[in-house]
């Protein structure tokens, strides 16, 4: 193809990403975007304006070398792509899958200014899944064994990146996980829907033929202290996520069908609740039932669009704000309006009642009207005197967000937290109040996304890199 | 993967497993418990440690086989591996010089309450033991138990063995004797733990109970475990498993336990079956041999 001038690439259009339609998707757990054909990648990598000062890489929080890559894709260089795709990214078939791209790379975006910008998030998912079909998995470029050995606490994205960066560097890497499986939420909370658990696992064993140790069913904190990872390993990460479900304090909530999301997803997901009797683990049955997930970013859409797929008769989201506000991604919230997801806005959860048998029934909500911006920039609901309506459920799914799990803090006294228990961290190194600890991800920032989790573990892989080339300083 | 070093059964569906363990069995306390799967399709179950032994670094359990799950853990023999293992969760038991501790286990509760009466025993304490069983061959770890209590008392619902009634009718019968007694501790079928908790509660006793809610991920993480006590909700795997009886909402855990009861009557259905038509066709290999 000869090159195109910019205005030809600006009359492009942006190429869409085939999927499985509504009707038929809702009845099983497949993936719902197909991926792009060669055909479709090579058209959109076209679109690129391959900028001079390319925003897009700032717009990332791993500084994909984004242009580069899908120049490669253009000109059919797939094998290429790749490789500069993972120069960056641990999990590239993870993130082209599930990164916010439109508030990141896609955001800032030049072609994006007057058309719909490059889809860099499907043409990464492309490459990624092109190269594991085709190829397989490449040993990169390996730095030379330094002897020196770093502990990885949490077998999640951030540990995950952190891991893959730190066996290049030359380091002896094991990561410990508290769960039977590594992924940390790519495994227990992400829906097989939106990313099928064989990529997650695809990817760890890329990892695995790296060089990385993994250590399945190891609590740190109780199975094995920070202190003595310590005497065994010369650093130590902790990346083990938000792991503690807030609930809505409101009466009723330990009533029978009151789920956290973090345990409606993990049945089905990590357990394989969908598979029962076939898998042992049980989910509650949600054939023609009715069912209420409370909250609007990723996870309640995960959660509500689950429940579909498990028969449920109707699947709502309630909300105490509007779908301005809802922090979801846009893609997310299309595909559960396809789906038939009902959304209930401006509705507080004031109390669930039950039967005789303990079941939940119902939840009676406060309608709420928007006010003024409150510290978040949203606009804060307030509630409209005496507009209390009451909603028959069968079930209620809690996906208000998560607070950090105590096992660490409590088992490590001289690691600084915050109020909230997040552990406090130089945001340049990501080094804690503990010499030879370093932290990121979510445990850091309260609950965030994948990618900066990913951020996050990179950042602390070249922090510890440093540290081990000069221990003495802190 | 872990390999079981001994299994034999102590009672009719109870079996105690040593399993191999050494990084549980060196950090373990008592009142904690671990998370088991059986296979790679199996739930998560929670399973209290009984001992461990530093020497072969194995943990001991014990398993009463109620349902699908428990029934083919049951199955298991010396040599056989079980998937995983994680551990140890939950907090370890507030162990102090009470004075006078009542430890009381209620069938397969006993192989909690015996860790936990070792260590009041070695923390000071004058130990009463009661131990029950529905019959004399469900009364278990009496030996063991014998070791650390100054007084051991089996009882037996049908009098066939020891003290004949519930747990709670010694423990009234120790309290209407005037007997001083600073704490107890209770471990087993809930209706037993609420019990004792109301035999306690006007003598105003400091009264333990080890709370077994369902858990799936027992680190926190799922909050699938929450219990209500004092009006308040706490997850049993990290903020427990052991709760003052007094303040513990029973009704409200006897309810959330219920919640896969149908699930729970399938899966074992599909389970016999399952080694029903095995057996048949073992047997009718076995003939044509």
């Amino acid at each position: 193809m000869p090159e195109l001038s910019n205005k030809e690439r600006m009359q492009i259009p942006r190429q869409h990403m085939p999927e499985q339609s509504p009707s038929e998707r809702i009845r099983n757990f497949n993936e719902v975007n197909l991926g792009y054909t060669i055909e479709l990648a090579r058209t959109e990598a076209e679109r690129c304006l391959r900028c001079k000062k390319p925003v897009c890489v700032e717009g990332c929080p791993v500084a994909v070398k984004i242009p580069d890559f899908i120049k490669m894709v253009a000109e059919g260089r797939f094998k290429e792509a790749a490789d500069i795709l993972k120069e960056d990214n641990a999990l590239p078939a993870v993130c082209g899958r599930v990164c916010p791209q439109e508030e990141q790379c896609e955001k800032v975006c030049v072609v994006g200014k007057k058309n719909p910008p490059v889809a860099i998030g499907h043409l990464e998912r492309f490459v990624a899944d092109w190269e594991r079909m085709n190829i397989g998995f490449r040993i990169p470029e390996m730095k030379p064994k330094t002897g020196k050995k770093v502990a990885i606490v949490g077998g999640g994205p951030a540990g995950l990146s952190c891991a893959k960066d730190l066996i290049t560097m030359g380091y002896d890497v094991t990561v410990f996980e508290a769960l039977h499986e590594i992924g940390g939420v790519l495994i227990y909370g992400i829906p097989e829907f939106r990313l099928p658990k064989e990529i997650v696992r695809a990817e760890v064993d890329y990892l695995r033929q790296l060089g990385v140790e993994f250590q399945t069913n190891y609590v740190i904190g109780l199975t094995e202290t920070v202190d003595e990872l310590l005497q065994r390993y010369d650093a130590v990460f902790i990346g083990v996520g938000a792991g503690l479900p807030y609930f809505l304090n409101v009466p009723g909530e330990n009533l029978l069908g009151v789920y956290s999301a973090n345990e409606f997803l993990t049945r089905v997901n990590l357990m394989r609740a969908f598979e029962f009797p076939r898998a042992d683990t049980p989910i509650m049955n949600l054939q023609g039932k009715d069912v209420a997930v409370f909250g609007g970013g990723n996870t309640a859409m995960d959660a509500v669009r689950t429940a579909l797929r498990l028969g449920a008769k109707t699947a709502m989201i309630i909300y105490r704000r509007t779908e301005a506000e809802m922090p979801a991604r846009i893609e997310e919230i299309k595909h559960a309006k396809e789906e038939g997801v009902q959304f209930i806005f401006l509705s507080a959860p004031l109390e669930f009642l039950g039967d005789d048998e303990g079941w939940v029934r119902a939840v009676k909500v406060q309608k709420m009207q928007l006010g003024e911006p409150d510290a978040s920039g949203r606009r804060r609901p307030v509630p409209i005197d005496g507009a209390i309506e009451t909603i028959p459920i069968d079930a209620a799914i809690i996906a208000i967000g998560n607070g950090s799990n105590p096992i660490i803090s409590k088992t490590t006294p001289d690691l600084k937290v915050n109020k909230w228990g997040n552990i406090i961290v130089d945001p340049e190194t990501m080094k804690t109040s503990k010499k030879g600890v370093f932290a990121g991800g979510d445990i850091v920032t309260g609950g965030a996304t994948v990618i900066l989790a990913m951020g996050a573990g990179r950042k602390a892989a070249k922090a510890i890199d440093e540290y081990l080339k000069n221990s003495e300083v802190w | 993967m872990n390999r079981i070093i001994e299994a034999r059964f102590i009672a009719p569906e109870i079996k105690l497993f040593r399993i191999e363990a050494p990084k549980i069995a060196q950090k373990r306390k008592p009142g904690q418990f671990v998370v088991v799967r059986v296979d790679e399709l199996g739930e998560r179950i929670p399973l209290t440690i009984a001992d461990s032994n530093l020497d072969d670094g194995t943990i001991t359990i014990i398993v009463q086989g109620v349902g699908k799950t428990t029934k083919q853990l049951n199955m298991l023999e010396a040599g056989d591996y079980v998937h995983d293992i994680v551990g140890p969760l939950g907090k370890p038991s507030e162990i102090e010089n009470y004075g006078v501790a009542v430890s009381i286990g209620g069938g397969v509760g006993t192989a909690i309450a015996y860790p936990t009466a070792k260590a009041l025993k070695e923390a000071g304490n004058y130990v009463i033991g009661i131990i029950g069983g529905r019959t004399k061959e469900f009364v278990i770890l009496e030996d063991e138990m014998r070791q650390f209590c100054d007084e051991l008392y089996p009882t037996t619902d049908d009098g066939s063995y020891g003290f004949h009634g519930f747990v709670t009718h010694k423990l009234q019968q120790l309290l209407e004797e005037g007997r001083k007694i600073d704490f107890v501790l209770a471990i087993g079928p809930i209706p037993m733990m609420r019990a004792v908790a109301e035999v306690t509660r006007p003598y105003g006793i400091k009264t333990v109970v080890s709370l077994n809610p369902i858990m799936v991920d027992a680190t926190g993480m799922c909050g699938g475990c929450r219990v209500t006590v004092d009006n308040k909700t706490y997850f049993a795997c990290v903020d427990g498993p052991e709760f003052d009886a007094h303040k513990v909402d029973f009704d409200n855990l006897i309810k959330r336990n219920r919640m896969y009861l149908e699930h729970e009557r399938k899966a074992l259905e599909n389970f016999i079956c399952r080694i029903d038509v095995m057996a048949t066709k073992l047997e009718k290999e076995d003939a044509r041999a």
